[in-house]
């Protein structure tokens, strides 16, 4: 077995007995890359020299005695929207096309200390707005379950990595989803934390109150062990939470007995795919088996979380979009004046959806619709926030599916931005109430013409701060019904090796 | 109707940057005059992926000067962002504070005519950098050039109601605001240097009505004169389009130091929305009633509590309180005088006179006063004490500012002392009255008046170090006999 086949925790613990080293893991990685990723898509960069640097840097740490921290020369790879120093950073936008970070995000920092080797950075929907990565301004990434089909967005780069054996371990950010959503079109893990539990200091900010960045894996232990890396307060964002950091990985083990799951139904009512459904019933099944007890519940507010959303992550957004003038970074268009300057910079340098999300904002902002629109929209969120508070003093957990239907195909819905952002209808109503919620593969679906498999995603929301809980209750289930996922992964990715054989190199 | 049937309603909106070490949200320096965007860093820059965190020594400074202008500080306020594109903008928004101002309902006191200037709200917001264009603004540059150092620094913005009447109540509300935010040590307050900012609201309205008149704003004011002459400037205007019935436009108008004008920029923005909402970035701002009485009981003395010290307690006129208290630097060094031993008249008379004339006519701005107050004391004991003349003491003054000695030392190594012994005098008096028979003449026959001659040529003989009284004393003496 190559060791980019094995498990992270297997490569891990190899790692600290030091029967592989940081380099060799590098090198596995590397080799899949090159394999792989021409048809994928998945890094918009490969950081090949830095992260050999990198990963020798551990071995002399490891060679000496010394601890170089808990990822110890685990690979990861980074959304293109975190800042990693002496790296590119452009968001997916021609904006920001030869831009170079002169600083590392917080939670970059956080996992250099702990013996992180960065990969590359991940493709992505530009500035994270999109649910399927083909709003990037340098082509989109393909699922690898389906080549044709889209891997899901904003962070859709990470989760196909991932997915295609490319990397270990991946960090993505979700506003509205972007992590969970494609986590569920690629068969990941994918955990959005608490608002607040995670610095988002030198991420590129999209919507600042619902941004979030988290973890991709190929495991919950996976994601509980990057959360444990980069959780904890952050003096460099005033949003981030003063709540300790916890052991999320050596808290994963609980029985879930006499836990109490509520499934809003409003959750059903958004166009679910049978299969889906299906599925998802058949997992309530299995999580009452393990002696949970679940029961249906409402979240009335719940259909007006997509409205809400629409209008306050675009409203956030044209504000913090401000600074890409063309004046101290980044594309600048050449023009004759000051003021058309700023037109063709931002007319040329943004992409499509990122300009249609800049103008509701703005439209959503000004004064005369701010109340009818921005304002109203803060108070819904007000009352879903209650909604959610309301259900968690009943339940510990809240389920639903991740998204309402497995991935769809490239250029399906494009053309169609209403029917693209009903692919998040599920998890915006997550960070409107910034709480942490977990999407792990719970199944498959069968799609029509050549009969391939495709994995759905269970969504797991817990209360503010309850990762461990969150992480606990997918745990056991992954312990349930883990194998079965498990190794169709191996067979997707096999295959994946099979097509790039018989594909000529582009 | 002629002009002096209308009033003038003037509001002001005063920017100032606060005293503090490091920036509003970073921690780069806030020192004026360093290299061009040397204290930069990816916060101040507005780089992607930055953060803003606030400065707790800022909010501090901005509650104190809430306080010193009787404002209610309001102890859950919030920033705002106020957006808009220009290049010394980093973010492409500034962070300031829009409906829920950190203080509100203050008011200064002014003297002529005394009455209260209220102010609306006082708010914390953050500087834009500086723009620098290769040509007279930034649409006629070759090219522009933009030095962030600035960008960041904590500001207050101060909004008074439309309660000045006059360019003189303008001036002296400006004058009476910079005095007690110099001396709450909230900000050096200084025009020149950018770190107080003017911007004027003016509406002129026939007196009696109680219907406001459509304002114009009034930005790129430089000093408390361009100040009083724009506003002059605007009445006039004003009061002409009226009388020749016509509207007056709400509009922003700049001044023109050349031509001592006001006109409106070429016509920029159609309108200014600046899309204000909360900023997500920063949590409310939330202050403990503790952090504001702790605040409010370090308060250092402001300068109307100053005022009335020196004329209840010291005795001193009204006049030379003011004076003496037109920057906290005066006042220290004459309250150190007085703890000295100085009698307060005499040293006010000392440093009013010689000492604000020497420095005025060198330039030296009120808050460097290079003498130490010591030096003073001791010469007006030298003084007293009959050691040296008045006069004498005025070239002493000087010579103390220049080499920085005691007035002993000087008074030793150039023979100053004043002349006092009568067998000395007495010599110096004969040869006077010797070298003038006629004027003698004309004392013998009743002019007594001309003695004061006499007395001049001996103090002139003795180079001013002759004791007149005792002179006068012998020459009349020797005159008489
Ligand atoms: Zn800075």
């Amino acid at each position: 077995m190559e060791i980019w086949e094995m498990s992270t925790k297997e490569i891990l613990s190899l790692l600290k007995s030091r029967e592989i080293t940081a380099q060799e893991v590098l090198d596995s990685y590397l080799c899949r890359i090159t394999e792989v990723e021409p048809l994928v898509r998945a890094y918009l960069e490969v950081l090949e020299p830095e992260a050999r640097a990198e990963a020798a840097k551990v071995d002399a740490m490891l060679i000496r005695g010394e601890d170089p921290g808990i990822l110890s020369g685990l690979p990861c790879a980074l959304k293109d929207n975190l800042a990693l120093k002496g790296a590119r950073c452009t968001c997916a936008s021609k904006i920001l096309e030869n831009w170079v970070a002169p600083y590392d995000a917080t939670c970059v920092a956080r996992l250099k200390k702990q013996g992180a080797v960065f990969l590359g950075k991940t493709n992505m929907d530009e500035f994270a707005m999109g649910s399927s990565t083909e709003n990037s301004a340098f082509g989109p990434t393909k699922n690898p379950w389906d080549l044709e089909r889209v891997p899901g967005g904003s962070s859709g780069g990470s989760a196909a990595a991932v997915a295609a054996g490319m990397a270990p371990l991946a960090l993505g950010s979700d506003t509205g989803g972007s992590i969970r959503q494609p986590a569920s079109f690629t068969g990941t893990y994918g955990l959005k934390p608490t608002y607040g539990l995670v610095s988002r200091y030198g991420l590129v900010a999209f919507a600042s109150s619902l941004d979030q960045i988290g973890p991709f894996g190929q495991s919950v232990w996976d994601c509980a062990l990057l959360l444990e890396a980069i959780a904890g307060y952050d003096p460099l964002d005033s949003t981030s939470s003063r709540k300790e950091p916890f052991p999320y990985t050596k808290h994963l083990e609980s029985s879930l007995r006499g836990l109490r799951a509520g499934v809003p139904g409003e959750f059903l009512g958004f166009g679910i795919d049978p299969d889906v459904r299906e599925g998802f019933e058949k997992i309530l099944e299995i999580l009452s088996d393990m002696g949970v007890i679940v029961e249906e519940t409402s979240l009335p507010t719940l259909p007006y979380a997509l409205d809400t959303y629409y209008v306050i992550a675009p409203s956030e957004a044209s504000s913090n979009l401000a600074r890409f003038d063309g004046v101290r970074y980044g594309f600048r268009a050449s023009a004759p004046n000051l003021e058309s300057m700023y037109q063709k910079t931002r007319g040329e340098g943004f992409g499509r959806e990122v300009r249609r999300r800049i103008m509701l904002g703005t439209f959503a902002l000004s004064a005369g619709y701010y109340d009818a629109y921005y304002l109203r929209a803060a108070r819904i969120r007000t009352l879903i926030r209650r909604d959610f508070e309301n259900a968690f003093e009943k339940f510990d957990v809240l389920l639903s599916p991740t998204t309402p239907t497995a991935a769809f195909k490239l250029g399906e819905k494009i053309e169609d931005p209403i029917s693209m952002y009903l692919a998040d209808v599920l998890t915006v109503p997550v960070n409107l109430a910034g709480l942490p919620a977990l999407s792990m593969p719970a199944g498959f679906v069968i799609t029509g013409e050549k009969g391939k498999e495709l994995p759905w995603g269970l969504q797991i929301i817990g209360k503010p701060f309850a990762e461990t809980t969150v992480l606990q209750v997918g745990n056991a289930l992954e312990q349930e019904i883990g194998k079965e996922i498990n190794d169709k992964i191996r067979d997707m990715r096999r295959d994946l090796t099979r097509t790039r054989e018989c594909e000529p190199v582009d | 109707m002629t002009r002096h049937e209308y009033e003038m309603m003037i509001g002001l909106e005063v920017h100032v940057e606060l005293l503090t070490r490091t920036k509003m949200f970073c921690r780069c320096s806030t020192r004026f005059g360093d290299p061009p965007n040397t204290n930069v860093c990816p916060v101040c820059l507005g780089l992607p992926g930055s953060l803003p965190r606030p400065n707790r020594e800022a909010v501090r400074l901005a509650v104190r000067a809430a306080l010193a202008l009787n404002c209610q500080v309001n102890l859950s306020s919030r920033f705002d962002r106020k957006n808009y594109f220009y290049p010394d903008l980093p973010k492409g928004y500034q962070i300031s504070q829009y409906d829920e101002p950190l203080a509100t309902g203050g008011y200064i006191e002014i003297e002529e005519p005394r009455k209260r200037i209220r102010i609306r709200r006082l708010h914390i917001e953050e500087d834009a950098g500086k723009s620098m264009h290769a040509g007279d603004d930034i649409t006629a540059a070759s090219y522009s050039l933009v030095d962030f150092n600035r960008s960041g620094v904590p500001l207050i913005e101060i909004v008074s109601e439309p309660d000045m009447r006059s360019p003189e109540e303008a001036r002296q509300y400006l004058e009476k605001l910079q005095r007690i935010l110099q001396f709450a040590r909230v900000s050096d307050v200084k025009m020149e240097e950018g770190s107080m900012r003017v911007d004027c609201n003016v509406s002129v309205r026939p007196k009696g009505s109680d219907v406001p008149g459509v304002p114009c704003e009034l930005k790129n004011l430089s000093s408390f004169r361009a100040v009083v002459k724009a506003l002059s400037y605007e009445f006039e205007r004003q009061v002409g389009l009226l009388e020749k019935g016509e509207k007056v436009v709400r509009e922003t108008r700049h001044w023109d130091e050349s031509k001592e004008v006001t006109a409106v920029l070429r016509a920029k923005e159609t309108s200014e929305d600046y899309r204000y909402f909360p900023d997500p970035d920063l949590p409310r701002l939330e202050l403990s009633p503790e952090f504001v009485d702790e605040v409010r009981n370090s308060m250092p003395e402001l300068p109307d509590q100053i005022v009335s010290r020196y004329v209840e307690n010291m005795g001193l006129p009204r006049y030379d309180a003011n004076v003496l208290t037109s920057s906290p630097a005066l006042a220290e060094f004459f309250d150190k005088c007085v703890e000295l031993g100085a009698e307060p008249k005499t040293a006010s008379n000392w440093i009013m006179g010689d000492l604000l004339g020497y420095m005025k006519a060198k330039g030296i701005p009120y808050e460097k006063i290079p003498l130490e107050p010591r030096s003073l004391v001791e010469m007006l004991v030298l003084i007293k004490d009959g050691v040296i003349s008045g006069k004498i003491a005025k070239d002493i003054l000087v010579k103390m500012i220049e080499t920085g000695k005691d007035p002993r030392t000087i008074v030793k190594e150039e023979g100053l002392e004043q002349i006092s012994d009568e067998e000395s005098l007495a010599r110096v008096v004969e040869q006077v009255i010797a070298n003038n028979p006629s004027v003698v003449e004309e004392i013998k026959a009743g002019k007594e008046k001309a003695i004061a001659f006499l007395v001049g040529q001996v103090m002139k003989m003795t180079k001013g170090k002759a004791n007149p009284a005792k002179v006068n004393i012998i020459l009349k003496d020797k005159l008489t006999s």
